[in-house]
């Protein structure tokens, strides 16, 4: 536990006295920004309109601001998660430093998962400015706060699972735009995993969809925490995990 | 404290070590002493448990490098070529951070991390970013690294190499510092270094064993050991031929040869015969003679016996190649 702290510790002190992790909370501060304010200004009008047209639409703050703006923050994370993965692994490997982890009393376990929830962290950072955005929606409005929740639950585990399959690529390259450009791949191929929906409801069709990364999020998001998607993104992290580890392992009888 | 039994590894390609077998005692400085590419590297990788062997055995204070790596690496510290530095951090909170994955007690964490700056002079450069560093003080905070959890076994994968002339001695002398505590093994090819620091010196070539033994008695061994310049003032009182015949009467001595004249002296280079030490019989025969010694050194340097002993390691690996034909 102590090692994984260690290891964990040092990759957040690497992200915060680098730009790395200010040039993200500034992307996402503002991308952030934008959308809640877009989809609050949308909100009020809708009302507004409701009001003057003398009928009364059913108007519902969850459904009209926060379950979009969380599914437009899960597609903005598909593409900011590669950059905080890419360089867990691959500058390790360029700058020989891995050498230093390799031969200090550490098991391999220790340093994937310290990196790993390293890297978490900084997507926690980064979500942390999304609440700060949605406490005035909180502050002025009073929306159901159990399927923000639930949604918001949903984001930060879809990115825990973006993140373990990053972690891995990064261990496959000594160069970080390499692991940057896959992982944004990887990210986007699960993504449009969902749109195979279009051809029908066959089997594989289901199965495509359940592989798909972002078609677990409208559970959560509708305020249901549903085993199925639980067991998809724990496994998918189980799995990037897992075979960083091994990428790790056999880079040592390779020894590159 | 360091066992090596036909220690082999195999790329894909070409065999990097084959074969090795040696042992370090504990205390002991070695040098590991070989070309580039002989396969110093390989070793050194396997003995800190980077990666494994592909046949044989190796045990760094009584544990198994394939069984039982995590206890292995415990005892040993190890600096790389390329010193695993993170250029991001300052070298407190760098040296903090190794000081806490070596397994140093928290309690500790601090005093020890200050104790190692002090001992390899990058106190001063404390609160600097190590990408601002000079390559020397790069290489004591690398030094500094690996001596941070007090290891029983010390490797260090050429130490020296890319430093200044000033900035090699430092270093050296801080090795040197070192022994005692630590066993240590160090990788270079400045011959002069190793026989400045090491005790004992372990030569490969091309992934094979080609000496291990003390630097006296590998110089005896081929032979250049047995020879020693001597320079002699006579003041002009006797002629260089006389000079060489009383040189030549003394016991022990088989050859002594003219080498001319240097500085307010005559050179001469004597052989003696072998096992025999003879430099106190011509010292002692120089000065009853009224004459004044001015230097008596070995002529030949372990650059000699390194470079006899690699050639003649690819003369005979090309004979049995040769017997088949």
């Amino acid at each position: 536990m102590r090692n994984i702290w260690t290891i964990c510790r040092r990759e957040l002190y690497a992200y915060f006295v680098s730009p790395i992790a200010w040039v993200l909370l500034t992307i996402f501060a503002l991308l952030s920004g934008v959308f809640t304010y877009d989809m609050a200004a949308l909100f009020v009008r809708a009302g507004f309109e409701s009001q003057m047209q003398g009928q009364s639409f059913p108007m519902n703050i969850n459904e009209q601001v926060l379950a979009p703006l969380l599914s437009n923050i899960s597609v903005v994370g598909l593409f900011l998660i590669p950059l905080i993965s890419m360089r867990l692994f691959a500058e390790e490997k360029r700058q020989g430093t891995i050498e230093l982890l390799a031969t200090s009393p550490v098991h391999d376990s220790e340093i994937v998962i310290g990196k790993w929830l390293s890297a978490v962290l900084m997507y926690g950072a980064l979500l942390v400015v999304l609440l700060a955005d949605v406490s005035f929606l909180f502050l002025y409005g009073n929306p159901d706060w159990r399927p923000f929740f639930t949604g918001f639950f949903g984001v930060f585990l879809q990115g825990a699972c973006i993140l373990a399959l990053g972690t891995f690529i990064s261990s496959l390259t000594k160069n970080q735009i390499v692991a940057a450009a896959i992982g944004f791949g990887l990210a986007l191929f699960l993504w449009i995993l969902s749109w195979s929906t279009a051809f029908g409801s066959s089997t594989t069709v289901q199965v495509l969809n359940y592989l798909s990364i972002i078609s677990h999020q409208d559970t959560f998001t509708r305020g249901v925490i549903d085993t199925k998607d639980l067991v998809y993104y724990l496994s998918m992290i189980f799995l990037g995990l897992f075979l960083t580890l091994r990428s790790l392992e056999s880079l040592r009888w390779r020894a590159a | 404290m360091i066992q090596v039994e036909g220690l082999t590894k195999k790329y894909a390609r070409h065999v990097a070590v084959n074969n090795i077998s040696f042992s370090v005692d504990k205390g002991d400085i070695v040098g590991f002493l070989g070309p580039n590419g002989a396969g110093k590297t390989t070793t050194m990788r396997i003995l800190t448990c980077f990666m494994p062997p592909t046949e044989g055995k190796a045990t760094v204070a009584g544990f198994d490098v394939f069984e039982q790596p995590f206890e292995v690496k415990k005892h040993i510290g190890y600096l790389p070529e390329n010193p695993p530095l993170y250029p991001e951090m300052n070298v407190r909170d760098y040296l903090t951070f190794v000081a806490r994955l070596k397994n140093i007690p928290a309690s500790q964490v601090k005093s020890r991390t200050e104790e190692v700056m002090e001992r390899c002079a990058v106190a001063d450069v404390k609160t600097k970013l190590i990408s601002k560093l000079s390559k020397g003080y790069r290489q004591r905070v690398g030094l500094a690294q690996a001596i941070i959890h007090n290891p029983d076994v010390l490797i260090l994968d050429e130490p020296t190499s890319g430093l200044d002339p000033k900035q090699r001695t430092e270093t050296r002398s801080l090795i040197q510092n070192l022994a005692g505590e630590h066993t240590i093994i160090l990788s270079t090819h400045i011959l002069p270094e190793v026989e400045a620091v090491c005790r004992k010196v372990i030569i490969i070539n091309k992934g094979r064993l080609v000496a291990t033994d003390s630097v006296e008695s590998l110089k005896t061994r081929t032979g250049v050991g047995n020879a020693v310049q001597i320079q002699v003032e006579t003041n002009g009182q006797a002629s260089a031929t006389a000079v060489q015949q009383r040189l030549e009467q003394v016991a022990g001595v088989k050859k002594v040869l003219d080498r001319g004249i240097a500085g307010d002296g005559f050179v001469f280079e004597v052989e003696s015969q072998p096992g025999r030490n003879t430099r106190g019989d011509l010292a002692r025969a120089v000065v009853h003679a009224g004459w004044n010694l001015l230097e008596l050194k070995s002529p030949y340097t372990l650059e000699e016996v390194y470079l006899a002993l690699t050639d003649s390691a690819e003369e005979s690996a090309a004979v049995p190649a040769g017997g088949v034909q």
